[in-house]
Order: structure tokens, then C-alpha cells, then sequence
């Protein structure tokens, strides 16, 4: 039997509860070290931090609706290489699906990490998490995650969900190794803790828990927050095609991109060490601007553009986990989420793939199958 | 107005359609000169980013070919450019661009004939859909 088991909450606080068990986990001596997201003493941001002294763990707020970075590469930079020690990180769900990635593209590794997950109440983008969080941020965690618990509520205080979590139906992880339960719970009494692998089952029997039942209230939950949510990512695809579906349209969506970058930065899963268009090849000589240039009467500068974002496309979007990062890190507030969305759910359902979802599915484009595809050859058609 | 004279840039592997360009060429067999040929090692070599760089220059087609399955002289290039054509088959009309313009074809070294009847083929089928739109609009 594989431990299902309750925490208690007291006064409300879900993250002391959380904080224990991570004390726990990291007494077991099983596990070394804990990256988990807490506040950085100078601001009040929230980081994903490694800890390895339990007595480190009182400024976590893993439920803060703040989403920095998407730590699945954090996650894959302390796998990559044996360290002799194991480790466990705290992730969200669409953290753990972008590291699942990455350990299929071999730049993570599964064996030693315990993946822990709590059930996720989606995040803001950065720029409001830091005026939603005020003076005392801890407590503005319970008063958001009161108000969005129920599943229903996509805005707290003026402030909305960012697009990518009010769109992503996987609140709740198939791959952690121990999941952390909230959504139909009774949070002012208890959460839900339960191991879902052997190594995460293994953990758990180290700790003093309360055994306990999943409450079929549970799935009930879930499941209609991801039909509610499923909805609207339908919307958002339907209002992104629409916005995007010629080459005028896709030109004035990307009409104010400076080519920063910095989309492809955030990205947890552009796998590429050097990326093609910030190498020499894409430091174009000053004849070959005036050459282009001449040929239309005039070209947009920085060129390229299109070129990046399209190219970006094919390479991941087989990958894409919907997690936000890009939209978050784009300096004009370009929806770029919404389009890598999109078209990705055209790619993974092209090849019968979902990112994220599991280690045995390979990733498209490393495979191939000799009787596959036949309709995209020839010119008949 | 002067009839549209379609760009279509084709990718031919070194071993199996270069060569059979090349027959054709040797055989004078005539085919249409709106076909702009780049030759690579293998259809393997062809990373999207080259058709998507041919497409947003104006290409009105692409075309890329190579040996017929099993013959590929890198043993499966041409079964990873077929998941590439398909991949660009799904993202490319979500942008307004016909799938039609993208094309992939096996043909053997010795098919020269086969060859020019599929240029000649495709520059009409190219000429029925008018010039691309990155030919009618700016591309950022
Ligand atoms: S493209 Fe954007 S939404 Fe998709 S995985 Fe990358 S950062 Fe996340
Ligand atoms: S982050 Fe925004 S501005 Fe920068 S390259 Fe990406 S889309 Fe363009
Ligand atoms: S060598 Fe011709 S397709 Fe690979």
C-alpha cells in the first residue's frame, strides 16, 4: 500500500503544514537537500532556493502566487551530472512536465530527484505578483489562495491570473513522486499528502503521517476546474488563430518585438546550449542589410523576426508545457504564450503527443517510423 | 500583365535527386526554370529553418527531395525529413500558407524523366495558387 495520509493545518496555514512536511522530508536523511520556493530576506520575491538546513525553511511560500522562472531547469542543472546525494525539489505541475521534457532530451536526470508537487492555484505575472504581495507578502498567499481555491475565481483584488494558468488543465501532477493535496480538501482542517511512485512511497514511511482516505470530493474537484479550464485554453486557441492566421496578422502580433530574446531565455524547454540566431550566422554583414533591403525598398530592422519565432516553433513546440515563462519574460507584453499554445496543440496532437506527460513517450522529432506519413509525399493532393 | 513566374526552391539530396536533376539535364530533358536548385548532403540536412527562411523570402514553393525510403545513403535521413514535412505541413497553413507549397518527393538518381515531369507538374499546381503572401506583404 502506498501511503495516503493528511497533514493538519492550523490557523489556516496551509504553508506552515507544507513547511513541516518538507522538515521531515529533510530529517529523513534520505533526502540531502530541498529546492523549494521561499522569500529572499532583501525583497520580497519569491525564488526557488536549495536547502539543506531544516532550520532554512521558514521563509517558504510555495503556494505565493509568484512564478519567477520555471525551475524545471533549475531542477535538470542539479540532476545533470551524479551528485552522489539526493536531492527533492518542490514544482509546479507544468515545472515537473517541462523537466520531464528535459530529462527526455537528456539535460535532466529522474533518478535523483524526488519531484514533490502541490496542487496549483496558478501564479500572476511577475509585475503584479509584486503589487498584489504589499508588505506582508506570507499573508497575501492565504488571502489569494483562499479566494482561488474554490476553483472559481480567476481574479483577487483587482488582479487576474496570468492567461497561461487561467488556460492550463494540468492543476494537479501525474509525475510527482509525492503530491500535495488542497483542491477538495478541507484546507482549514487538512491537506492531502500521498506518494504516487515507489521512491516517494519510500519517503513517506520514513514520517509519523495519519493514514487517511482521498476524498472522492477530490477528483470531483478537479475534474471541473479542468473542464472550466479547458474551456477557456478552447477559447484562447479560437481568439489566437484568428489574430494570427495569415502572414499580416502573425507580422503585426510580432510588430512589436525587439528581437531581445528573452522569450526563448524563460522557455524551460528551448534545449538548444547556442542558440542559432544569437551566433555569427545571424551577425549579418552591413552589405547584406542594404542588399535586402534594396530588393524590397524596405525591410524592418532588426530583421529576422519571424524568421526566430517561426523557427522556434518547429523546434519546440512539440515540447511546449503552456507554462507562461515566455509571455512573463517578454519586455512589450506580447501574448507569446498564447500563440506557442496554440500552434503546439496542433504539433503534439500531429504526432499524438503530449509534452510533458510522460518519460516512455519519445519526443517527435527524435524518432521515426517506416510506414508513417505517407500523405506528405508526392505531389498529389 | 506578364503571366506569374512562381520561385520555387528545391532541396535535393546529393545522391538520389541532384543526380537525377543532373540526368535530365545531360538528357535534355527540359523542365521549368523557375525551379532554384540548392543541393545538400542528404534530405536529413534540411532543418525547418531553411523552408521557413525560403518561404518568408518569397518562395512561392519548396521542394524537397531525396532517395526513396531505404535507399538513403545516410541510412534514414530522408524518414527524419518525412517527420519534418510533416511538422511544417501542421505549422505553416496556421500562418495562411498553403500546404501545397511545401512539397516532398523520393526520386531515384536514374529518374530523370520522372523528375522533370514533377517540376513541370508542380510549377503549374505553383502558378494555380498565385505568388505567396510573403511576396505581397512585408515580413518582419
Ligand atoms: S513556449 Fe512559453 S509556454 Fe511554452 S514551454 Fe516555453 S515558456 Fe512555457
Ligand atoms: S521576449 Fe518579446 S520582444 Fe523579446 S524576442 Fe520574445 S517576443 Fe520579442
Ligand atoms: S542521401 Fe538521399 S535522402 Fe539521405
Amino acid at each position: 500500500m502506498t501511503v495516503t495520509a493528511k497533514i493538519d493545518v492550523k490557523n489556516q496555514d496551509i504553508s506552515e503544514s507544507i513547511r513541516k512536511l518538507l522538515e521531515d522530508i529533510l530529517k529523513t536523511e534520505i533526502i540531502q537537500a530541498i529546492l523549494v520556493s521561499q522569500h529572499l530576506p532583501m525583497k520580497k520575491m519569491v525564488m526557488p532556493t536549495l536547502v539543506t538546513d531544516p532550520d532554512h525553511l521558514d521563509g517558504i511560500d510555495p503556494l505565493a502566487p509568484a512564478f519567477p522562472v520555471n525551475a524545471a531547469t533549475i531542477a535538470a542543472r542539479l540532476t545533470r551530472k551524479p551528485i552522489g546525494e539526493k536531492i527533492a525539489a518542490v514544482l509546479r505541475p507544468c515545472e515537473i512536465r517541462a523537466f520531464i521534457e528535459l530529462v527526455k532530451l537528456n539535460q535532466a536526470k529522474r533518478g535523483n530527484i524526488i519531484l514533490i508537487s502541490v496542487d496549483c492555484p496558478g501564479a500572476f505575472q511577475n509585475k503584479d505578483y509584486l503589487k498584489f504581495a504589499g508588505q506582508n507578502p506570507k499573508e497575501a498567499t492565504l488571502r489569494f489562495y483562499k479566494k482561488v481555491m474554490d476553483g472559481n475565481a480567476v481574479e483577487v483584488e483587482g488582479v487576474e491570473l496570468a492567461t497561461a494558468c487561467k488556460a492550463c488543465e494540468y492543476p494537479v501532477s501525474e509525475n510527482a513522486d509525492i503530491q500535495i493535496g488542497l483542491y477538495g480538501m478541507k484546507t482549514d482542517e487538512s491537506i492531502l499528502v500521498k506518494a504516487q511512485t515507489e521512491a516517494g512511497d519510500h519517503i513517506l514511511k520514513q514520517i509519523n503521517l495519519s493514514a487517511t482516505n482521498e476524498p472522492a470530493a477530490r477528483q470531483t474537484a478537479i475534474n471541473s476546474l479542468i473542464t472550466k479550464r479547458s474551456s477557456f485554453r478552447d477559447e484562447m486557441f479560437l481568439k489566437t488563430t484568428e489574430t494570427t492566421n495569415s502572414l499580416e496578422k502573425i507580422s503585426s502580433f510580432f510588430a512589436s518585438c525587439v528581437n531581445c530574446y528573452n522569450c526563448r531565455v524563460a522557455c524551460p524547454v528551448c534545449y538548444c546550449k547556442e542558440c542559432v540566431f544569437v551566433t555569427d550566422a545571424f551577425n549579418h554583414d552591413s552589405f547584406q542589410y542594404i542588399s535586402w533591403a534594396k530588393k524590397k525598398g524596405i525591410i524592418k530592422m532588426p530583421t529576422d523576426t519571424l524568421f526566430y519565432h517561426l523557427t522556434r516553433l518547429t523546434h519546440m513546440s512539440t515540447a511546449c508545457v503552456g507554462c507562461g515563462q515566455c509571455s512573463n519574460a517578454c519586455p512589450n507584453d506580447i501574448p507569446i504564450m498564447e500563440l506557442f499554445r496554440t500552434i503546439a496543440h496542433v504539433t503534439q496532437k500531429a504526432f499524438d503527443y503530449q509534452a510533458g506527460k510522460s518519460i516512455e513517450q519519445k519526443p517527435p522529432l527524435s524518432i521515426f517510423c517506416k510506414d508513417e506519413f505517407q500523405e506528405v509525399v508526392g505531389i498529389n493532393d | 500583365m506578364s503571366e506569374f513566374e512562381p520561385t520555387i526552391v528545391a532541396f535535393f539530396c546529393n545522391w538520389c535527386t541532384f543526380t537525377a536533376a543532373d540526368l535530365a539535364g545531360t538528357s535534355r530533358l527540359s523542365y521549368p526554370p523557375n525551379i532554384k536548385i540548392i543541393r545538400v548532403m542528404c534530405t536529413g540536412m534540411v532543418d525547418p529553418q531553411y523552408i521557413i527562411k525560403a518561404f518568408l523570402e518569397g518562395a512561392d514553393g519548396v521542394l524537397v527531395s531525396g532517395c526513396h525510403p531505404g535507399d538513403c545513403h545516410y541510412i534514414n535521413g530522408n524518414y527524419k525529413a518525412r517527420r519534418r514535412i510533416k511538422l511544417l505541413k501542421e505549422i505553416l497553413p496556421q500562418f495562411g500558407f498553403d500546404s501545397k507549397r511545401l512539397r516532398l518527393t523520393w526520386i531515384g538518381a536514374s529518374d530523370g524523366i520522372r523528375l522533370a515531369e514533377i517540376m513541370r507538374t508542380l510549377v503549374s499546381q505553383i502558378k494555380e495558387l498565385g505568388p505567396s503572401q510573403s511576396k505581397l506583404s512585408m515580413v518582419i
